[in-house]
């Protein structure tokens, strides 16, 4: 980055240091934070929308829909995580590049499973196999995104099916009694009352989250803890920059920056439970009434 | 109409990829002086120079892609890349699930490396990588088998006493020995395993795995195969 830094063996102290700190393997490590906040802001709403879709589904009148929703939380929540990242991610890939070879290769004779292969015509390759890196690790992110909110959504929609559970019945007993539809009174009084319910639990699931993130590597997505470990290893003399075992630094320094996450959002979250509070038949909003008054 | 959303999304995002044929070079980037990744962030050692010289001999374009070493072979059968290249032994248990091009490294030694020359590597505990080939001669020799996913913790673990020895790749400890300034020391005797380093291919890829044995073996003919050897691992290295 620096001129100074051109040989490595000449510098020592801070200017090796500050060298070592900016090198093109020391930026990627930096970008991979950016990765997983991404990764945290894309996938907690999607998360959430699917976790809402899953409640409202278990919520609903109709037998099959019902047992879609059920059926979803309950298979979901019932696997191990780390199983459905590995078994989930390939059967999805496999599946949507089964897919496209059905649609662009309809004349291939060969088996697409050979053994313990996989092999679709070259066209069928998602991403093309002569698609830049860049395209391969975008479509791995998205892979990735959506892996967790599947996971994330299962246990979102039981949070917010308990949430819908708790509004107390005579609220929306009223609100049909003044000649509300079941639809406006889901919108009007139960979604808004709901979200206090569901706070605490969907906070937990962010929690849960943030701290999951490391499994993005399972999913061939480079995140902080795969370079922390890297960079941390000792170094030989094959590299610019021999050190010996430093993963204990790279470690404490994924401590503090994972624990600055979680206090962030403790505050967050507790400012978002006195806003929810405000005006509810709960314990907490008649403190805060009481507190008014 | 699901269906359809999903096709066109899904040809919108393939569409355009031309047929020019770009190989895959899937590697652990974990291993110097074999592969490893540099400080510029890129693959780098002995395959990656070797693997563009016969990429560029046979008219490929290559890609490098890391992958840790647990799924090095699945993800090839899954075909999200196209060929190992990670310093990995041509064994007949790998043979029977994936191909190999003839061997680019001549069967070498591996070692134990510990902290002590008189450490017990019969009946101690040894630290090797998972799924290798010198974890699955640990596991024979009597001694307690620790495993672990990359090689660097493999030395880790000897260095912070967990392990009393560490089996590898003579080749790869050979480095680490010499600049330990004296803490480290030879253990037990040499081993010889396997059937030297390939290329790994998918047994359907016949057509490249002939590419590639073409250009190794123009490459032991002209004796520039042996000068990469001795430029990574050094004037003793075993060379053909």
């Amino acid at each position: 980055m620096f001129a100074a830094c051109a040989d490595p063996s000449l510098i020592a102290g801070p200017e090796w240091l500050l060298c070592y700190l900016t090198t093109g393997k020391h930026v990627d490590f930096y970008w991979s934070f950016l990765t997983v906040l991404i990764l945290l802001a894309v996938t907690a709403p999607t998360a959430l929308a699917f976790g809402f879709g899953g409640a409202m589904a278990a919520r609903s009148p109709i037998l099959p829909v019902r047992l879609v929703g059920k059926g979803y939380t309950a298979m979901v929540r019932g696997v191990p995580d780390i199983v459905f990242f590995l078994f989930f991610v390939i059967a999805l890939d496999q599946g949507i590049e089964w897919t496209v070879h059905q649609i662009r290769c309809p004349d291939w004779i060969e088996p697409i499973r050979q053994g313990l292969e996989f092999r679709v015509c070259p066209q069928a390759k998602v991403p093309q196999g002569s698609a830049p890196q860049s395209v391969h690790e975008l479509y791995g992110f998205a892979l990735a995104v959506l892996t967790f909110a599947l996971v994330f959504g299962a246990f979102a929609a039981n949070v917010l099916y308990g949430a819908m559970q708790a509004v107390p019945k005579g609220q929306l007993e009223t609100a049909e009694a003044y000649g509300m539809s079941h639809r406006q009174v889901f919108r009007r009084v139960l979604v808004p009352q709901m979200w206090v319910y569901a706070l605490p639990g969907l906070g937990n699931l962010w929690m849960i989250l943030i701290k999951a993130t490391p499994l993005l590597f399972l999913l061939g997505v480079k995140d902080i803890v795969y370079w922390a470990r890297e960079l941390g290893g000792a170094k030989t003399s094959a590299y610019a920059f021999p050190h010996p075992d430093w993963r204990l630094y790279y470690f404490l320094f994924l401590m503090a920056f994972y624990l600055c996450m979680t206090k962030l959002s403790e505050i967050v979250l507790s400012r978002l439970s006195a806003r929810l509070s405000r005006g509810q038949a709960t314990a907490a909003g008649e403190a805060l009434r009481r507190a008014a008054a | 109409m699901k269906n359809l959303i999903l096709a066109a999304a899904v040809m919108a995002l393939t569409a355009g990829g031309a047929l020019a044929q770009t190989v895959r070079m899937g590697t652990e980037g974990a291993y110097p002086p074999y592969n490893f990744i540099n400080d510029a962030g890129e693959v780098d050692g002995f395959e990656r120079e070797l693997g563009d010289k016969l990429c560029e001999m046979a008219s490929l374009t290559c890609e490098w892609v890391t992958t840790d070493w647990d799924g090095i072979i699945p993800n090839l059968q899954s075909g999200n890349y196209d060929v190992i290249i990670a310093g990995m032994s041509i064994t007949e248990e790998r043979d029977k699930v994936i191909d190999f091009t003839q061997n680019y490294i001549p069967p070498a030694a591996s070692a134990y490396m510990a902290l002590s020359a008189d450490a017990d590597v019969k009946g101690g505990v040894v630290a090797a990588q998972v799924g290798t080939i010198q974890a699955g001669h640990v596991a024979e020799s009597g001694a307690t088998l620790l495993e672990f996913a990359t090689p660097d913790e493999t030395v880790a673990a000897v260095r912070n006493g967990e392990a009393d020895a560490v089996f590898a790749d003579k080749d790869y400890l050979a480095p680490i020995l010499a600049e330990s300034g004296g803490k480290f020391v030879w253990a037990g005797e040499e081993v010889q395993l396997g059937g030297g380093v390939g290329m790994g291919i998918r047994e359907s890829d016949t057509e490249l795995k002939a590419k590639f044995d073409a250009g190794i073996t123009a490459m032991k003919a002209d004796g520039s195969l042996n000068e990469l050897i001795k430029k990574w691992f050094g004037p003793d290295a075993v060379t053909y």
